[in-house]
């Protein structure tokens, strides 16, 4: 069993578990019963409809790697689980956000949007909805950026991943 | 494929008896009446108990003394809750055990109807598993399930909640066909484990290497059927063995290379060795807090082989040299097998074993002797129990001192002759779990060693050992108090006693054990015990219950106190001044 070095705070567990009623309360409530953070959760049906898969970021201050893994795999609903180590993994999330767009800012925010690879997905008379698809990371930049025009809401979806290709695959 | 038409209910029973279960302790109520009627034409025998917490008690004890699951049924909402106890002390201990909860109906579920609770809700984190079964045809798939998962890798208990309208005859969702083609479907469950050659190996070479090695063998010994191989093992090497509260008897106490229980309550020799072992061998143990002391004093020079079959275990409280995820019994053999083929090794124990044998001179079990005046003396008690009952006779402790001192001053001969609640230390244990180990071992006798505390907390099972047959002894040690807070108080809290007296003549035991159908004694003089024991021993019609008075200012020694690394074991007054 593979466990991230030490200079990684989050790692990322990819948990296919059988799509059953319950399932997604019994990881949440080993999380919170053994003292486990979890930093973000996004799950969703896989092309087999008899599983889900629920994209788990563990905060590895609360508790090592290996023990968070090994209780997991104990679930009987959980079928399998793979460690995607920070910079083997692909990862992406969603962002809308609807931001303060006055009409002499509105160019400004567009061009930052453009420059993202935003999108628009709604316009108001003093506001914008936004959405942004890309690394966590870039997520959190362009949310910085928005700051100064004033958010009204925001919600991100937390991320999934895949691991990176080899390139013989 | 043949199939058989039936309802829902039968097809419970019809699984449960596919299973081999013979016996079913349980109590009955609304929500899961449509399964009581058929198990009236069942060939399993039903032991109605008067308490659910009771029955859970009862198939746990079954369970530890027979080597087969226990099973439970009760109803929904409060049969469930009562249930709930007897769940976490079972999932704490890895004991074997099926759990059937009625539920309301389908339809009724989240309206909070009459005796509705959220029973796999609630039970999600005291069970290995749970079930909340939908359809009349997933019955017997489900049962199957359940008893798999109970019972392999890891054992534990696994409820299987049963709506009402899936069992009822009256209801259409109750239709199903009966097939004795059963698949489970369990993707993400797959106990078996192969135990690894090359840790084996480098287990081995640590074992030849050791100058002063420790086997710390734990309930998972017995959860492997290993006993006979663990003393295999150690006559071979030679390596001395303790037994944690949870292995009493999996090795002889009457062994040369027994050094008894470790931890909190454990003996001084046994505690000692492992604080200066270079070695210790766990074998199906997890490190408790209660055996390891402060854990960052615990066994300093030592390195550690652990054996476990859940690898959540390995490493979770102290990092293992060589980890080995597997049944012990097959670890075991592994290990023997590579001993044979690749010698023992030459190390030189011969220091590490006069060491020992001091240790066991300087500080054995000691307690001060009875003076007049005084009440009983409870250690003096459990050592004629012991002494004047049969080799093989199963004891079943409730908690607290008077489950430490049986743990220390019986001598465990043999596998599967003590049963307690370790992890969740649950008062009260003792009366239910007694009887379930004497119906899963009629012709055995069973002493019940509780303290009257805990005794006041599930006597009421008294009446069903009486009306169901079960004719169990209890041994009560009464000293009118909580006495092992009150030892606390005594000792951490400057004897500022609080809320720990219970009463010194209410209730009168006697009359109660007699009320409930028991034969039933009260001894103050220490003349008095061998005749109460002999005679409770040749009773077998009905329980007894000897009301032993005893001291109350007697302590548990030795003790490691809370937050104290385990060489600041404290010792009896009398070995006190003796150089460690």
């Amino acid at each position: 069993m593979n466990v991230a070095g030490p200079d990684y705070r989050y790692h990322t567990l990819v948990v296919t578990v059988e799509n059953k009623s319950g399932v997604l309360a019994r990881v949440a409530g080993l999380f919170a019963r053994r003292g486990f953070n979890i930093e973000s959760l996004a799950v969703a049906p896989t092309d087999d409809d008899r599983f889900s898969r629920l994209t788990i970021v563990v905060d590895l201050e609360s508790a090592p790697l290996e023990q968070v893994v090994k209780q997991l795999d104990k679930l009987v609903n959980v079928v399998e689980i793979r460690e995607l180590h920070p910079g083997s993994a692909v990862e992406r999330e969603l962002m809308i956000v609807t931001v303060e767009a006055e009409p002499d800012r509105r160019d400004e925010l567009v061009e930052q949007l453009d420059r993202a690879g935003g999108k628009v997905l709604s316009v108001g008379a003093d506001r914008m909805m936004l959405s942004l698809v890309g690394p966590p990371k870039r997520i959190d930049e362009f949310e910085d950026l928005l700051r100064p025009f004033g958010i009204v809401e925001l919600q991100r979806t937390g991320r999934v991943a895949l691991p990176v290709l080899d390139e013989d695959a | 494929m043949t199939t058989t038409p039936m309802d829902g209910g039968q097809a419970l029973i019809r699984a449960l008896e596919n299973e081999g279960v013979d016996l079913l302790f349980g109590l009955p109520g609304g929500a899961i009446l449509p399964v009581y009627d058929p198990l009236i034409d069942s060939s399993i025998r039903h032991v109605l108990v008067r308490h659910e917490q009771g029955a859970g008690h009862m198939a746990s004890g079954y369970a530890h003394a027979a080597g087969r699951p226990g099973v439970m049924m009760v109803t929904s909402g409060p049969g469930a809750t009562n249930a709930v106890t007897a769940l976490c002390d079972a999932h704490l201990d890895s004991v074997p055990l099926v759990c059937i909860t009625g539920q309301v109906p389908l339809a009724a579920i989240g309206t909070d109807a009459f005796q509705e609770c959220d029973t796999t809700g609630i039970t999600m984190s005291v069970t290995k598993h749970n079930f909340l079964v939908t359809e009349a045809q997933d019955i017997p798939r489900v049962v199957k399930e359940a008893f798999h998962i109970a019972t392999t890798g890891r054992p534990g208990p696994v409820l299987v909640d049963i709506p009402k309208d899936i069992v009822d005859p009256n209801s259409p969702r109750s239709a199903m066909e009966w097939s004795d083609e059963i698949e489970m479907d369990l993707p993400g469950y797959d106990p078996n484990v192969e135990v690894d050659p090359a840790a084996i190996a480098a287990a081995a070479d640590l074992m030849r290497a050791a100058e002063r090695p420790v086997l710390y063998v734990g309930g998972g010994i017995l959860k492997a059927r290993a006993a006979e191989v663990l003393y295999q093992l150690a006559e071979m090497t030679g390596i001395h063995v303790v037994t944690t509260l949870m292995a009493r008897g999996a090795f002889p106490d009457s062994h040369d290379l027994c050094l008894g229980m470790p931890g909190m309550h454990g003996n001084f020799t046994a505690v000692t060795a492992m604080q200066e072992a270079d070695l210790l061998v766990v074998l199906g143990a997890r490190f408790d807090d209660r055996v390891t002391g402060r854990l960052d004093g615990f066994a300093p020079g030592a390195r550690v082989v652990h054996v476990d079959i859940d690898s959540a275990e390995l490493g979770k409280v102290r990092r293992a040299d060589v980890a080995i995820q597997g049944d012990c019994r097959v670890a075991i053999e592994a290990l023997i097998a590579e001993l044979q083929a690749n010698g023992l090794g030459d190390a030189d124990r011969g220091a590490w074993r006069s060491r020992i044998s001091g240790w066991q001179e300087r500080f054995p079990l000691a307690y001060e002797a009875w003076e007049p005046g005084q009440a009983l003396k409870p250690q003096y008690v459990i050592e004629r129990l012991r002494d004047l009952s049969p080799d093989d006779t199963i004891v079943v402790s409730g908690v607290g001192q008077h489950q430490m001192w049986a743990s220390q001053y019986w001598r465990f001969d043999h596998p599967y002759t003590w049963i307690n609640s370790g992890g969740l230390g649950t008062m009260g244990y003792s009366i239910p779990a007694a009887i379930g180990a004497k119906a899963g071992m009629p012709d055995r006798t069973v002493w019940a060693v509780d303290g009257d505390g805990c005794f006041q907390m599930t006597a009421q099972e008294l009446v069903t050992a009486t009306v169901e047959g079960f004719p169990i002894k209890v041994a009560l040690f009464n000293n009118s108090y909580l006495g092992m807070v009150r030892q606390w108080q005594e000792m951490f809290y400057e004897e500022r006693y609080s809320e720990v007296f219970l009463s010194k003549d209410v209730p009168d035991y006697k009359m109660w054990a007699q009320s409930m159908g028991c034969e039933a004694m009260r001894v103050d003089d220490p003349d008095e015990i061998d005749a109460a024991i002999t005679k409770a021993n040749e009773i077998d019609d009905r329980p007894v219950v000897i009301d032993f008075r005893v001291m109350a200012e007697e302590k548990v020694y030795p003790m490691v106190p809370a937050g104290a690394t385990n060489s600041d074991l404290v010792v009896p007054p009398s070995q006190a001044d003796l150089s460690r």
